[in-house]
């Protein structure tokens, strides 16, 4: 692992008297593909509203590159499905964050034509997102993250809706596509295989208010296969979580 | 993938789309003609469709001009809602407290009663084009401004957060992520709107003016002529049906995502 790219210490937040995320600390090395997992109301998307901007912490740090945030943030975000606009094409909504960032239409659709055939949507730039099976829209929807040419991604459980077997086919894609492009990632997900499969390291997190309950370092070589190491961490992890008990708002 | 019909399923669906609402229209003009016939009823009280028709072809000029004014305060009215509803939707939008101050006053307009408001308006703005357009736009203004303030609050959560985590300050989250949501519900309200429009139009020539439909029913019914009346109401329905197309077709233009498969419309 290289110098952190992000650094996260004692973040914190709390919403009314509801305790959401308590001393949280992670941090994510360049090039590096880190994953958080935790139950569901662990504060796993808070985390990312913090990182994006929509919240800010009650107390603790974010550091990118060593340097606190400011307005220009370093995130391609992926939101929990594919949040693609309805009313645009594929090429449209693709190019939707150069957009925003001020590049011309022309401009930003040049930019990204040539990555459609990568992603496995060559032929349907003129498509409208309810053309697109679940898979395709997932991948559109990481196209129109990764080409906004930011420092590092945040996908927050992005194949959470579709069903089992596209998803196992999205999972192995974008383990290929990362191996290729070296993408600094952070992954937010509920599903251990798809931690395991993915990551370099998985921060584990309690449930509320979350907070590191474990650091597992998945040093397998790619690319990766469900199989007995696979399911061997996936185990140990589970137990981890099904161990640790469940604490109230009031701790 | 494209969805694609096969011809005999889009046959059957012209025929259902435009052959049964020809057949039960059809079906009541048929009734009513018969009773009109054989029931013995003087045409001064009822008259049958075929003198309706015969009697509205023969005042064919007179109808047409009176159709012209009844059509501009109609669209000019409705124009002058839907823009002065986008404005006020938008500042709504922008602004949250202004809501609670302007709603009761929006929800207390649509509460007056026309056949109160609409001679006061043709006192004060006397028989000219002023006063239609203003009673139209009264009429239409509030549910144009709730499709539209609903609309845009329909918009998905993920997308707002998407755009505003790419650097979106909220004007931008606006034009690119709620104003286009709101999209769907904006037509329903142009539907509605558009048929209120017409009545509103007719309802405030009746009131007073020089020449329209409204005025020009109220001329017929004093002469004794509820043929004519009823020509006019012949005419006024078709103008509505018209106008009603004329949104379908605005909407299938500007939204053609909704006439794929698996389309999500409200």
């Amino acid at each position: 692992m290289t110098a952190a790219r992000l650094e996260l210490s004692g973040l914190a937040k709390t919403f009314g008297n509801l305790p959401v995320l308590g001393d949280l600390s992670l941090s994510v090395g360049r090039g590096e593909f880190v994953a958080i997992l935790g139950p569901s109301g662990s504060g796993k998307s808070t985390i990312f509203k913090l990182l994006t901007g929509a919240l800010s912490p009650d107390a603790g740090a974010i550091l990118f590159d060593g340097v606190p945030l400011n307005d220009r943030r370093p995130f391609a975000f992926m939101p929990q499905r594919d949040a693609l606009m309805e009313w645009r094409r594929i090429l449209d909504n693709t190019t939707l964050g150069l957009e925003v960032q001020g590049i011309g239409r022309a401009a930003a659709r040049r930019r990204v034509a040539p990555l459609f055939a990568e992603f496995g949507l060559a032929g349907f730039e003129q498509h409208y997102p309810a053309q697109l099976s679940g898979g395709m829209r997932q991948r559109a929807a990481l196209l129109r993250t990764v080409v906004q040419d930011k420092d590092m991604l945040l996908l927050d459980e992005p194949f959470g809706a579709l069903d089992a077997l596209t998803r196992a086919d999205m999972q192995r894609w974008l383990e290929t596509m990362w191996s290729r492009h070296g993408w600094t990632t952070l992954l937010v997900t509920h599903d251990v295989r798809e931690a395991v499969l993915l990551s370099d390291r998985i921060y584990v997190l309690s449930a509320r208010p979350g907070r590191v309950i474990a650091e597992v370092a998945v040093p397998l070589p790619r690319p990766r296969r469900t199989g007995a190491t696979v399911a061997a961490i996936e185990a140990g992890i589970l137990d981890l979580l099904l161990s640790t008990p469940t604490e109230g708002p009031e701790r | 993938m494209p969805f694609i019909r096969p011809a005999a399923a889009r046959a059957a669906t012209a025929f259902s789309r435009l052959c049964l609402p020809l057949l039960s229209v059809g079906g009541l003009f048929v009734l009513w003609e018969a009773y009109a016939q054989l029931s013995g009823i003087p045409p001064t009280t009822l008259p049958a469709p075929s003198r309706v028709l015969t009697q509205g072809a023969l005042q064919y000029r007179a109808l047409w001009d009176n159709t012209l004014p009844t059509l501009y305060a109609t669209l000019f009215g409705f124009a002058c809602s839907v823009s002065a509803a986008f404005v006020f939707s938008v500042l709504i939008d922008f602004f949250r407290p202004l809501r609670r101050a302007l709603l009761p006053i929006f929800v207390i307009s649509q509460t007056l009663p026309m056949i109160a408001i609409a001679p006061l308006v043709v006192l004060w703005f006397g028989f000219g084009l002023a006063p239609k357009i203003m009673l139209v736009a009264l009429v239409t203004f509030f549910p144009m401004l709730i499709a539209l303030v609903q609309g845009y609050a329909a918009t998905a959560d993920e997308i707002e957060q998407l755009v505003a985590s790419m650097g979106a300050p909220r004007w931008r989250v606006f034009l690119l992520a709620r104003q286009p949501s709101a999209l769907p519900y904006f037509f329903a309200g142009l539907r509605i709107s558009i048929t209120y429009a017409v009545v509103g139009a007719i309802f405030s020539e009746y009131a007073g003016a020089a020449k329209g439909l409204g005025i020009y029913i109220l001329n017929a019914k004093n002469n004794f002529r509820p043929d004519l009346v009823l020509a006019a109401v012949m005419v006024s329905a078709i103008l509505t049906l018209l106008l009603f197309g004329a949104t379908v077709l605005i909407q299938r233009l500007s939204m053609p995502w909704t006439r794929l498969a698996g389309n999500r419309t409200p």
